[in-house]
């Protein structure tokens, strides 16, 4: 079963990165791009019996290892198909 | 007095520490692989600056799982001094054995350069033969040293006196434009509650010679030295 991660930069936190990123957009043309905010995606392949038990090991290695509480929050999403 | 030097993969300034601790100190040292579990029998451990497991994911964020790191935890539990230097300090961060979290730097750029930070208190291990309010010129070689704490954590530190060591100017002013990667509060480093785990991004151990271009970080080196022999080394296995 696919367990996507999304870990993004909290509100609060300044992206530089995604500051850049809509600069150049800015740029490129695109004015009605007003911000972007970068982070970062993970696909677990897990072995689960549902979907609901992918989603609490993926919540659970999310607050582990894969966002830093003090900066970064996530989503999770299973695809059970 | 013998200091542990802890080695992740991509630690890159374990031997500078090593050169600074044992030739220009006269303390023992020795190297302690990620994978051991002692730290044999060290009166002081460092984490070394660098780029532990190619800073994948999160600077520090896979190495404070290395085997070594429950180590560290039970020596800086039991009051032990531990100095986290650059990615130490990282590490540090992501073992939650100091408060806060590190981003890209302000201008995203990787910085390396000599800059001054103030020393904002003395009631550290590493910091007590220096003066409150002195500048040292110590240099900084980080891509993601952009120290945050929310609010509440930064009323926590000032409330504590756990800021150590702030960015300034050579005078030792605090303005925005001395903030050389955008931490909150122009904080360079922070110690524990208990005052005996001290973290910073700039690197002492790169400045304690003349012929370096500063010998500003020795007082870093020399204040847990002293320390030490005047509170006896508490030795932990």
């Amino acid at each position: 079963m696919k367990a996507k991660v999304f870990v993004t930069l909290k509100p609060s936190i300044l992206d530089p990165q995604g500051r850049t990123i809509a600069e150049a957009l800015h740029t490129l043309g695109y004015g009605t791009v007003q911000d972007v905010r970068q982070g970062k995606y993970f696909e677990l392949d897990v072995d689960a019996t549902d979907a609901e038990q992918a989603r609490t090991l993926a919540a659970e290695v999310a607050d582990r290892l894969l966002a830093n509480p003090v900066i970064e929050s996530y989503r999770v999403e299973v695809d059970d198909r | 007095m013998k200091f542990a030097i802890v080695v992740f993969p991509g630690s890159n300034c374990d031997h500078d520490i090593y050169h600074a601790v044992t030739h220009v100190m006269g303390q023992a040292a020795q190297f302690v692989w990620h994978k051991e579990t002692s730290l044999g029998g060290a009166d002081v451990v460092v984490l070394p600056g660098g780029f532990s497991y190619g800073d994948y994911l999160r600077s520090g964020a896979i190495a404070r799982f290395s085997p070594v790191m429950g180590r560290v935890s039970e020596f800086a539990d039991r009051g032990g001094p531990v100095l986290g230097i650059c990615n130490g300090f990282q590490v540090l961060l992501e073992a939650e054995l100091l408060p806060g979290g590190m981003h890209r730097n302000r201008d995203l750029k990787f910085i390396c350069e000599h800059v001054s930070m103030r020393v904002e208190t003395t009631d550290t291990p590493f910091t007590r033969n220096a003066r409150a309010g002195q500048v040292l010129r110590i240099p900084i070689a980080h891509g993601d040293g952009n120290y945050y704490v929310p609010p509440a954590g930064i009323r926590a530190l000032e409330a504590n006196q756990q800021i150590v060591f702030r960015y300034t100017s050579p005078a030792g002013k605090l303005a925005e434009a001395w903030n050389v990667n955008g931490s909150t509060d122009a904080i360079a480093g922070i110690c524990n509650e208990r005052r005996n785990v001290v973290g910073l991004m700039p690197h002492p151990e790169r400045a304690c010679e003349v012929a370096l271009g500063s010998a500003d970080g020795r007082v870093i080196l020399e204040s847990v030295v002293s320390t030490l022999a005047e509170t006896g080394v508490a030795q932990v296995t």
